[in-house]
């Protein structure tokens, strides 16, 4: 172990140089199934998923937020499971299945899910969307009858910038067998859950209306 | 005809939903290269040396360039100059000359074969930059002078508005109640990061660039004259784009370097910002510091208003110039009844990213203010705060209402219909009364819940916009018109006025935006104006369109052309079904020599340029409800509702989607989104887990009304614009839930409210009021 030097920086230009002069590394050979195709490429190590898949698989769809696998818009299915593609690097998906946003259509025609979202104004600039439909697809596959806070907490894993977020949700609760229950709400919502602060507080009685149903006249 | 007023199917939805959307970075041309922009990593330094040796060595690499590749170059310039104010010595550079100003300040550009090694050939620029002392608080660093800028100060200017004899009526007025407000730095952080593609053709000996939203006219004729090409040697081209929200397609460094670096190597050139990137270079936004001071009467009549205010520009002036500085103070006088004004910004540039507009500039920040002073006034006046904002709303009697202000060139004229009457429908739909019995309740059972609502004055629809629509042989109808697909739903609202000429449904119609080649000159898309002056364009085109059809076919039918009926694309004489003629048919008329020897122009074209008088000022209401959490500060939002007019909604959903979205943004601003810097002035907000944007678990439904009482006067639309009344307001209501959730004398100090933030005014407020009885017993 070297002790820290305070001449240091001197060696900077060296570091510099020794790192231009890397040989490029040997790409590595991936087998993937990508909608329904098998596919083997060759890719260096650091190549992530989501740009092999734009760049190298011709499949533009997957659009990327953040790089850094906070904003879920690169979202796709891995094995099923919804994956960040810019967290993955391509080669950790070999041996894989992934789907994309273009596997979702059928003939070529939107699917039940991507009309929900026409239909129910669920996306502005539609940089967000191919990562929403794949998060909801992915729902909607283990709970089909998914609850509207169920959505909710589902859909808090990606960020949408130009809308409200209730469009959504309300277009994927609109594709969910059983919509949501409209139960009644609390005067204030989040009461249902008891606080240890405040152990004596009530519920006061409902003036209504009913939180959830407020923005979708 | 019904196109207006409908909520047809978005045209853009298909091929988005279907992920054919091409956003820039799907543009993908043959032996494109990629730009990697070698940023300052100093908030303020002399730059010693700039050694590119070892990124040009690596293989891959094809240019890399710095200011001396740049000598003799202009700087960026304004797009819109405010009268007796020079930013010249304060304009940026495209690579930084001397001096750097920011972290992020662009200081080297690299173009490789591919975007890693972009990006590994960056990593070995290797910058010699001496550290200067840097400044981060523009009230204090208003008198520095700066050697960067030639020895000028910090800052740049003062803009103020005014009107009335605004001391004497504070000597003698019987309250006065003053305070000191901050509004943190956030900004519009699209979800697709900026970037641009431009591609030479050597046989037409002219470049094409895609991606510039907002303004791509001017940025056209800037990119000309500071490359030294004519204009007509450069075709913009749109791409969908992810969001926008005034800070995406403003002239930046990269609107030059890129074209530029294709002009110098004559190969297409792909430029893409990365996330942590957009953070240090797009434009930042809101950062002011207000002395607010109200006057009142006995009876809390509002009589006079004071404001001075910093606006924390960061390190340069950028394409807006003023225009965020003079939309805080002119509309600091807001929706009141007010007999005396007075507001003035000191615009100071400070080592920071430099600020731009985003959504609501300035009306976020005046709002905020005049309406969290109205609320700390209430309690010291012993009144309530809705009650108090009743007495000096501006009511039917008092309007048009016009204030002796200028702002842009024309008179400040509220053209609504009844401030009060708003107010009094949106405490009625939103249940606002029940809500702070709610909250009261709450509070008593030892809860800190509260409520906060806000009036709020907006602007819309300023400057000129073009449009061309014609009809060809086939019947087809294409409109071209000078704005940009940020995500708005800008090609369904432009095709719905044109199909409602025609009676023809709105997905028959081709949108054709910002594209140089076929509409010569456009404004752009901002300041919530595309639907109000681009969409009136659009119509007057069209119907410049019909006209024609009319006087051609009037001919040919032997009718009258005025009585002819236009349906479903075809022109027919009412009572002789025989007599009619499909546009198609009327169309190819207009090519015939019979035709032409008219004196008419070839085809069946409209074309109509239309520059707004002033601006609309539409308005509305937010309320808020909030609850805190007392152990870690945090502010969560219960319920929220808006009203709005909006003149008239030519898509009412995408209406919705509008004020709903820009609200999240507005509710992100006052809570959670803040670019912190250290006291080197190190940006400490460069991901989007440090810069933390709403998801969908902060926000509660929303409770939205729209209203159309009162259409806009000045266009033939009725149209307010509706783009930025979401985001406006949110600071304002949130504050003052939040202060009268935790029972506050005074006031909350800054936005955003986050938790650290919170726990300071509940630490303040129980140390300073030791006779309060605990609350949690």
């Amino acid at each position: 172990m070297t002790a820290p030097s305070d001449t240091a920086p001197e060696r900077l230009p060296d570091l510099v140089s020794d790192v231009a002069s890397e040989p490029e590394p040997a790409p590595i050979p991936v087998e993937v199934t990508v909608n329904g195709d098998p596919r083997a490429l060759s890719v260096e190590a650091r190549r992530s998923l989501a740009d092999v898949l734009n760049r190298a698989l011709g499949l533009p769809g997957t659009q990327v937020g953040c790089e850094l696998g906070a904003c879920g818009t690169c979202t796709v299915l891995v094995n099923g499971e919804p994956a960040r593609a810019c967290l993955m690097l391509a080669v950790q998906a070999d041996g894989t299945e992934v789907e994309t946003v273009e596997s979702l259509a059928r003939d070529g025609r939107l699917n039940a899910l991507q009309k929900a979202f026409s239909e129910k104004y669920a996306l502005q600039c539609g940089f967000c969307t191919p990562g929403f439909l794949m998060l909801a697809t992915a729902l909607l596959r283990k709970e089909p009858d998914a609850s509207r806070e169920r959505i909710r907490e589902s859909v808090s894993a990606n960020l949408c910038r130009c809308g409200g977020y209730s469009q959504i949700i309300d277009a994927i609760e609109s594709v969910a067998t059983a919509g949501a229950d409209a139960t009644a709400g609390d005067a204030i919502p989040g009461d249902a859950v008891p606080r240890d602060a405040t152990p004596g507080a009530e519920p006061t009685t409902a003036a209504e209306p009913t939180p959830g149903t407020d923005a979708r006249s | 005809m019904n196109a207006i007023g409908t909520s047809v199917p978005r045209l853009e939805d298909e091929r988005l939903l279907l992920g054919r959307g091409r956003f820039h970075d799907g543009v993908i041309r043959p032996g494109q290269l990629w730009m990697r922009v070698v940023r300052s990593p100093v908030a303020h330094g002399r730059i010693r040396g700039v050694d590119t040796s070892a990124a040009e060595r690596l293989p891959g690499v094809v240019s890399v360039i710095t200011s001396a590749d740049l000598v003799g170059m202009p700087r960026i310039p304004v797009r819109q100059p405010a009268p007796g104010m020079d930013f010249t010595p304060y304009l940026q550079a495209p690579l930084a000359t001397g001096f750097v100003r920011y972290v992020g300040d662009p200081v080297a550009a690299v173009l490789a074969d591919d975007p890693y090694v972009a990006e590994d050939a960056a990593e070995l620029v290797a910058l010699d930059i001496e550290e200067l002392p840097v400044a981060l608080d523009a009230r204090s660093a208003a008198d520095l002078e700066l050697e960067c800028f030639g020895g000028h100060r910090a800052e740049v200017g003062i803009i103020e508005f005014g009107y009335g004899e605004v001391d004497e009526v504070f000597a003698g007025a019987a309250h006065v109640v003053s305070t000191n407000l901050r509004v943190g730095r956030h900004s519009g952080t699209p979800l697709e990061p900026r970037g641009l593609v431009a591609e030479w053709d050597d046989r037409a000996e002219r470049m094409t660039i895609w991606g510039a939203t907002k303004v791509p006219y001017f940025n056209r004729r800037v990119a000309a004259q500071m490359i030294g090409l004519p204009e007509h040697r450069i075709h913009m081209l749109e791409t969908d784009a992810g969001g926008s929200f005034g800070v995406r397609g403003e002239f930046y460094p990269e609107d030059l370097l890129v074209p530029y670096l294709c002009f110098r190597t004559r190969r297409p050139v792909k430029w893409s910002e990365d996330r942590a990137e957009h953070f240090v270079a797009a434009n930042h936004a809101r950062q002011q510091e207000h002395d607010i001071e109200l006057a009142f009467d006995e009876d809390h009549r509002l009589l006079g208003l004071r404001n001075e205010a910093w606006l924390d520009n960061g390190g340069y002036i950028r394409t807006h110039g003023a225009v965020v500085a003079v939309l805080t103070a002119s509309m600091m006088s807001g929706p009141y009844r007010l007999p005396a004004c007075r507001s003035r910004v000191h615009i100071v540039t400070t080592n920071k990213t430099p600020i731009g507009t985003y959504r609501a500039p300035g009306r976020y920040q005046h709002n905020f203010v005049r309406e969290h002073a109205l609320d700390v006034a209430a309690t010291q006046l012993g009144a309530d705060p809705v009650e108090l904002r009743r007495r000096n709303l501006l009511d039917a009697t008092e309007f048009p209402h016009r204030r002796a202000i200028h702002i842009f060139g024309s008179p400040m004229v509220l053209d609504g219909k009844d401030h009060l009457e708003h107010f009094d429908k949106a405490l009625a739909s939103s249940e606002y009364q029940a809500w702070r019995e709610q909250a009261r309740a709450a509070r008593e059972s030892g809860r800190l819940v509260g409520t906060g609502c806000a009036f709020i004055l907006e602007k819309a629809g300023l400057g000129y916009d073009s449009a061309i629509v014609d009809v060809d042989t086939t019947g087809a109808v294409r409109v071209a018109m000078g704005g940009a697909n940020v995500g708005q739903g800008i090609e369904t609202v432009m095709a719905q006025i044109t199909a409602e000429e025609f009676d023809v449904p709105a997905e028959s119609v081709k949108v054709v935006l910002s594209d140089t080649d076929i509409l010569p000159d456009g404004s752009g898309t901002f300041a919530s104006r595309t639907t109000v002056v681009g969409g009136t364009a659009v119509k007057q085109a069209a119907e410049a369109v019909v006209r024609k059809a009319r006087r051609v076919a009037g001919v040919l039918l032997g009718a009258d052309p005025e009585e002819l009926r236009v349906e479903g694309g075809t022109l027919f004489a009412p009572g002789d079904p025989d007599k009619r003629l499909t546009l198609a048919e009327i169309a190819r008329v207009c090519f015939t020599p019979a035709h032409l020897r008219n004196g008419e122009e070839p085809g069946l074209i409209g074309r109509s340029t239309y520059v707004a008088d002033g601006m609309t000022y539409p308005y509305g209401a937010h309320f808020a409800q909030a609850e805190i959490d007392p152990g870690t500060g945090q502010v969560r939002l219960l319920r929220y509702a808006i009203t709005y007019e909006i003149g008239r909604a030519v898509h009412p959903q995408l209406v919705r989607q509008q004020i709903l979205g820009g609200a999240v943004q507005g509710i992100g601003g006052a809570l959670f989104e803040e670019f912190r810097y250290s006291e080197r002035g190190e940006p400490q907000s460069i991901t989007l887990n440090d810069y933390r944007w709403p998801r969908a678990s902060d926000i509660p439904e929303i409770r939205l009304d729209v209203f159309e009482d009162s259409p806009a006067p000045g266009n033939p639309l009725g149209v307010r614009g509706a783009g930025e009344g979401g985001t406006a307001g949110a600071g304002a209501a949130v504050a003052n839930a939040v202060r009268d959730a935790l029972q506050l004398t005074g006031d909350v100090g800054a936005l955003p409210l986050h938790p650290e933030r919170v726990k300071e005014l509940l630490r303040r407020r129980d140390g300073g009021d030791a006779d309060r009885p605990a609350r949690d017993a």
